[in-house]
């Protein structure tokens, strides 16, 4: 009996503690959409976007070369079976479109970015940079969370375009320099059968949302971190896991709700 | 204008299960120094947060110039924390700011002065504390006494009403811890600043005080001006707490179970 007593008891204080860290969360953000944007703010938005943005580039252009290819080999031997090769531009560009590009570009995402912005602003909160900035009368969220929270959102659906065209011309190294396939046709099929809505805009609205997701997740363990170097590491590893698996949970409610019907 | 600047009122803080501070009345003067002075882990930097409203209080009020400061709007808030500054206990100065633009912060957030009397006030803030030759280095290059007194010159910035300080003299070497002395002394006579100031080192800020509060065991167990509190001989805590004595009413000893208990539980 005292058994069963204590795992109720232990579910109601994790079920307690995870509602109380959603609702911080809820809070967090609306504080922060609710600061009003100020030009002075600008060259932090900038900076954000070079931390961001700019310094993700190299790992989503390698990944996306290097996902493209892979891609394209497999959908070649798949393909080659049934003297369907010409679909290969077809098969590469929707599955990079519609899936593989939003959903690794955000993976990867998550580990370079995300990861940082936790540790970041973990290490600003221990350190005691944001009490002080509070007592200054200088709102965190206007000048640490909303710069950082913009960027990352505008930054990720722009990798995630980079990582496509890079993983498409990946797929054509493989596919056409290396095993063959006629290049016109691998361009052609490919043109006539991608839509620039159904695929390329729900593709890159896949991708806004895990950029607003990872983000969030990240600031949001990086605010409220433990404040010592155990706390930042968890923070740090928490951050990723949890906004890797809300990315590839979101991507099934996306992909039903986009393409299911 | 009344002559006390900050007032706390029936203030009760506890964290997680752990009681702070229970039924704690306190007056801070206008323009004078006032020392809050008590053993490690009794709550004095948290008092500071209470002040700065940083941290939410279970009960009671901490009312700054007639503003509550646990109850007003946030805007009233922030309005308010213009006019205190606060030296944190790790200086808490911002890693990707050099040391110029760590003070020049609040005067760039808060104000539209140019460029050249901005520099001009930052370069006497930092003359101030001793470190104009610091003012290119980052915070990284900087010993923790250093960084400490760019962070009081960052708080001086503003020129604010009340200045609250964590700690100011730990880690200072004597030169420096005498120049800080002075310059906290300075601040209050010439520009009438208040000036609240927790910390350990007893004979050090009673030579400047004008007010002092004794913190232990949740409560305040001495206050007044520094002659009466130090005339307080029968007072075997405060006594105890001045005199830096290992035996008295002050446990050095968290509570714990039995020691030779605990010890042969180890053996069995």
């Amino acid at each position: 009996m005292q058994v069963l007593m204590h795992t109720f008891q232990s579910i109601g204080h994790y079920s307690l503690q995870k509602m109380q860290g959603l609702g911080l969360a809820v809070l967090m953000l609306k504080r922060t959409l609710l600061t009003k944007p100020h030009p002075k703010l600008f060259h932090l938005f900038i900076a954000q976007m070079y931390h961001i943005g700019i310094l993700s580039l190299p790992i989503i252009m390698t990944s996306g070369l290097f996902i493209g290819m892979v891609l394209s080999l497999q959908g070649y031997y798949a393909l080659v079976d049934y003297a369907a090769e010409e679909s290969l531009g077809s098969l590469v560009a929707h599955s990079l479109l519609r899936e593989l590009g939003p959903v690794v570009a955000a993976l990867v995402f998550t580990g370079r970015a995300g990861s940082a912005l936790t540790a970041e602003i973990g290490l600003m909160q221990s350190t005691e940079q944001i009490s002080s900035m509070e007592m200054m009368a200088v709102s965190p969220f206007k000048r640490i969370i909303a710069p950082r929270l913009i960027a990352g959102i505008i930054a990720l659906p722009l990798l995630t375009l980079i990582f496509n065209v890079i993983a498409i011309w990946g797929g054509y190294l493989i596919g056409v320099s290396w095993l063959g396939v006629d290049g016109g046709a691998f361009w052609s099929v490919m043109q006539n059968s991608v839509g620039f809505s159904a695929d390329v805009m729900n593709g890159m609205i896949k991708s806004v949302v895990f950029a607003f997701i990872i983000t969030w997740v990240a600031l949001f363990n990086g605010f409220h971190v433990v404040p010592n170097p155990q706390g930042i590491s968890r923070a740090t590893t928490k951050s990723v896991v949890t906004a890797s698996l809300l990315v590839l949970g979101m991507d099934f409610l996306l992909t039903v709700f986009m393409f299911g019907g | 204008m009344s002559t006390t600047h900050i007032t706390i009122n029936n203030l009760k803080f506890s964290r997680q299960q752990n009681l702070i501070f229970d039924n704690l009345d306190m007056k801070f003067e206008r323009g004078k120094i006032t020392v809050v002075l008590g053993p490690s882990g009794i709550g004095k930097t948290t008092l500071l947060k209470l002040i700065g409203g940083q941290v939410p209080v279970d009960q009671g009020e901490v009312i700054f110039n007639d503003v509550s400061i646990h109850e007003c709007s946030e805007k009233v808030l922030y309005e308010t924390r213009k006019k205190m500054g606060m030296l944190f206990q790790s200086g808490a100065l911002f890693n990707d700011l050099n040391v110029f633009e760590n003070v020049a912060f609040p005067l760039r957030e808060h104000t539209k002065i140019d460029e050249k009397l901005l520099s001009t006030i930052v370069l006497m803030k930092l003359q101030a504390v001793g470190l104009r030759g610091a003012k290119d280095l980052y915070p990284s290059q900087l010993s923790g006494g250093m960084a400490r007194r760019i962070a009081l010159a960052r708080a001086i910035a503003l020129d604010p009403e009340v200045i609250l300080y964590d700690e100011p003299f730990t880690g200072q070497d004597p030169i420096s811890m005498n120049v800080l002395l002075k310059l906290i002394k300075q601040l209050n006579e010439t520009l009438g600043i208040t000036s609240v100031i927790v910390s350990h080192d007893v004979n050090e800020v009673l030579s400047i005080a004008d007010n002092v509060y004794v913190l232990a065991e949740n409560k305040i167990i001495a206050q007044g001006s520094v002659e009466e509190v130090l005339a307080e001989k029968d007072n075997a805590l405060l006594q105890q707490f001045l005199a830096g004595a290992v035996q008295g009413p002050i446990p050095f000893h968290m509570p714990a179970d039995d020691y030779q208990a605990d010890l042969k539980k180890v053996n069995k």
